[in-house]
């Protein structure tokens, strides 16, 4: 708590900095009040449960709630680290947000790039529009979008497949393909979102800067390896910060949805999220589930905390908080 | 001349491809959902109908009551969370925008905090349904997404750019704090409170994760959750065995067009109107990872 303290106060130095006209109490009343709402309603769903990660060390019952279950220490720890769930939802939600981050960063870095050389106003207008249409979306519908493509008589894909004289592939009992097509999936519903953040941020670079490395002989790719890329390196630091701070987070609807939460596909599509989901819907344990989300939250923060402060080591500038 | 061409079109390919990509999909949907459902398990899916046929929209619409309630429960969720979000939101943004509010600090870390640290599923879910009884509720679908720190951030920069000067003078002439807030700060971000709406509106319409935990009631079922049903329905369908099917029966399942129409009529006026508010978007986007 106190380093993320630390760190929000130099943000907020900033902005305080100009003058610090003191208030009347009646003003400063009033605003509390303003804020009151909001500040009740994310004390009581987000920080009462941010309290509840402890039942991870109770033997949770529901007749005896939270107060009255038992304490049991690290049992829970104990049963999930011996289940072989817990080490396969840990590599694959580890696995697949490492890759995403990578994939995601890339494809909008060279999509922003190309759309920097699109001139026409209306064809920049009909690319950035159609790139954004995935994110308005939810992952229940882009499943059944997803069922077009990879049913097993109908499907797009194994039309394909049989055009080119394949046999019909059960894509939703086969594990490989599901190690590209979860990472594209991801790309493609995101990609409009990054590649509006790293457009503004080539768009924000200074023209002078361009002319200056003109005259000076660069061109091209040397503009974009010498210019662009350096300046929005910040910008790809923050959001990769911030990516990481959720990196022990799968997102739910893309890991469920996508594979139609096939069982035959649990070894490579399993991640944290669905597995405390299904195992709290299924046989509504909550002692196994709380641990794994206990885990979860305190290895999420931790992440956070240790990135910004290599960041800040590294290049105090482009930390985030 | 020509080499200008030459750039251009290894411009082009690469985000057309990548167009088509985003494009297809949506487009597949639509083209299932106008097919005749016999040319369909013949010949499999296609981009153009081989066989264009309107059977599926006649039949949704001959038994609209499931698709009605579900607009009238996502149509209702959405309007209200969207109203109490904003009106929440900007309650929290303007006193951290403001550089003479006292709390400003703590209160910008107590939110700030909600954004890297999280209870996670379990203790939510037993607080929802064990401590506050919310299963089963509308409440449950509006309450927990009411407040998001990255908007009150975002919506906090833009009530930054109002001076801090005219506030000052209107309050020399009397004003409230609040009359100052709803008469000169809000109308003056209208942009800002616009993005924010767009922001909230969007999670609410698509929102399906807190039907999928928290409701088991068949009157609350809303368009994302009626959905997920339908799929889950015929992934148990075709997953089962013979016997089951038997005995299931075969009009349990809505035909391919029609479950595809379904989907169609739920997420395509959303899917048409958010573009025309893409430059609202864009600037959110824009602002907020600028600001981080």
């Amino acid at each position: 708590m106190k380093s993320s303290a630390a760190v929000t106060s130099g943000k907020i130095k900033r902005l305080s900095q100009k003058k610090n006209r003191s208030l009347s109490l009646r003003s400063t009343l009033d605003l509390s009040i303003m804020a009151l709402p909001g500040i009740l309603v994310l004390f009581i769903f987000n920080y009462i449960p941010i309290a509840g990660i402890l039942i991870a060390f109770k033997n949770y019952n529901n007749r005896l709630g939270f107060w009255g279950s038992e304490w049991v220490g690290l049992r829970n720890f104990e049963f999930l680290f011996k289940s072989q769930d817990a080490f396969r939802i840990i590599r694959n939600t580890l696995g697949y947000n490492l890759f995403f981050i990578l994939l995601l960063m890339v494809c909008a870095i060279a999509t922003a790039l190309l759309l920097d050389s699109v001139k026409r106003k209306i064809s920049l207008k009909i690319y950035q529009t159609t790139f954004f249409l995935p994110y308005f979306i939810s992952w229940v519908v882009a499943g059944y979008m997803a069922q077009t493509l990879f049913e097993f008589d109908k499907g797009i894909l194994n039309q394909f497949v049989k055009m080119f004289g394949g046999e019909n592939v059960a894509w939703y009992q086969e594990l490989k393909p599901w190690l590209l097509i979860l990472p594209f999936a991801h790309v493609w519903k995101n990609i409009g979102f990054q590649t509006i953040i790293y457009y503004g941020a080539i768009m924000s670079i200074d023209q002078e800067l361009y002319d200056a490395a003109k005259i000076d002989g660069c061109r091209g790719v040397h503009i974009i390896r010498y210019i662009v890329l350096p300046l929005i390196k910040p910008t790809a630091i923050i959001l990769t910060i911030l990516a990481i701070g959720s990196i022990m987070r799968a997102d739910f609807g893309l890991f469920y949805y996508i594979p139609n939460n096939s069982g035959m596909l649990y070894e490579v599509t399993d991640v944290i999220d669905t597995y405390i989901f299904r195992v709290l819907k299924q046989t509504g344990d909550v002692s196994i589930s709380s641990a794994i989300g206990f885990f979860q939250s305190v290895i999420g923060f931790a992440l956070v905390m240790i990135t910004n402060w290599v960041v800040g080591k590294i290049n105090s500038e482009n930390a985030l908080l | 001349m020509k080499t200008k061409s030459i750039k251009n079109l290894w411009v082009h390919i690469p985000l057309i491809l990548l167009a088509l990509c985003c494009l297809l999909p949506f487009l597949l949907v639509l083209a299932i959902s106008f097919s005749d459902e016999a040319t369909i398990s013949n010949y499999g899916y296609s981009l153009i109908p081989l066989k264009f046929s309107l059977e599926a929209y006649r039949y949704v619409f001959e038994y609209p009551q499931q698709i009605l309630r579900s607009y009238g429960v996502t149509l209702t969720v959405t309007s209200i969370g969207t109203i109490l979000g904003v009106l929440l939101t900007a309650g929290l943004a303007y006193p951290i925008s403001r550089p003479d509010y006292k709390m400003k600090r703590p209160l910008s870390l107590y939110i700030f905090i909600t954004m890297v640290f999280n209870g996670g599923l379990v203790p939510t879910y037993i607080l929802l349904s064990q401590y506050l009884h919310l299963k089963d509720t509308l409440a449950v679908l509006i309450l927990p997404m009411m407040v998001s720190a990255w908007n009150v951030f975002l919506l906090k920069t833009f009530f930054m750019t109002i001076p801090i000067s005219l506030i000052e003078s209107a309050k020399l002439d009397g004003a409230s704090e609040f009359t100052i807030f709803f008469r000169i700060v809000i109308p003056l971000s209208k942009v800002g409170i616009a993005v924010v709406t767009l922001f909230i509106m969007l999670a609410y319409w698509n929102d399906w994760f807190l039907s999928l935990i928290y409701i088991d009631n068949d009157k609350i079922v809303s368009l994302q959750y009626l959905l997920y049903r339908i799929m889950e329905s015929v992934t148990f369908f075709t997953q089962s065995s013979g016997a089951a099917k038997t005995m299931m029966g075969s009009m349990t399942l809505p035909d391919e067009t029609v479950r595809m129409a379904i989907c169609v009529i739920a997420a395509g006026p959303m899917v048409l109107i958010f573009p025309f508010f893409q430059k609202y978007f864009v600037k959110g986007i824009t602002i907020g990872s600028v600001k981080g």
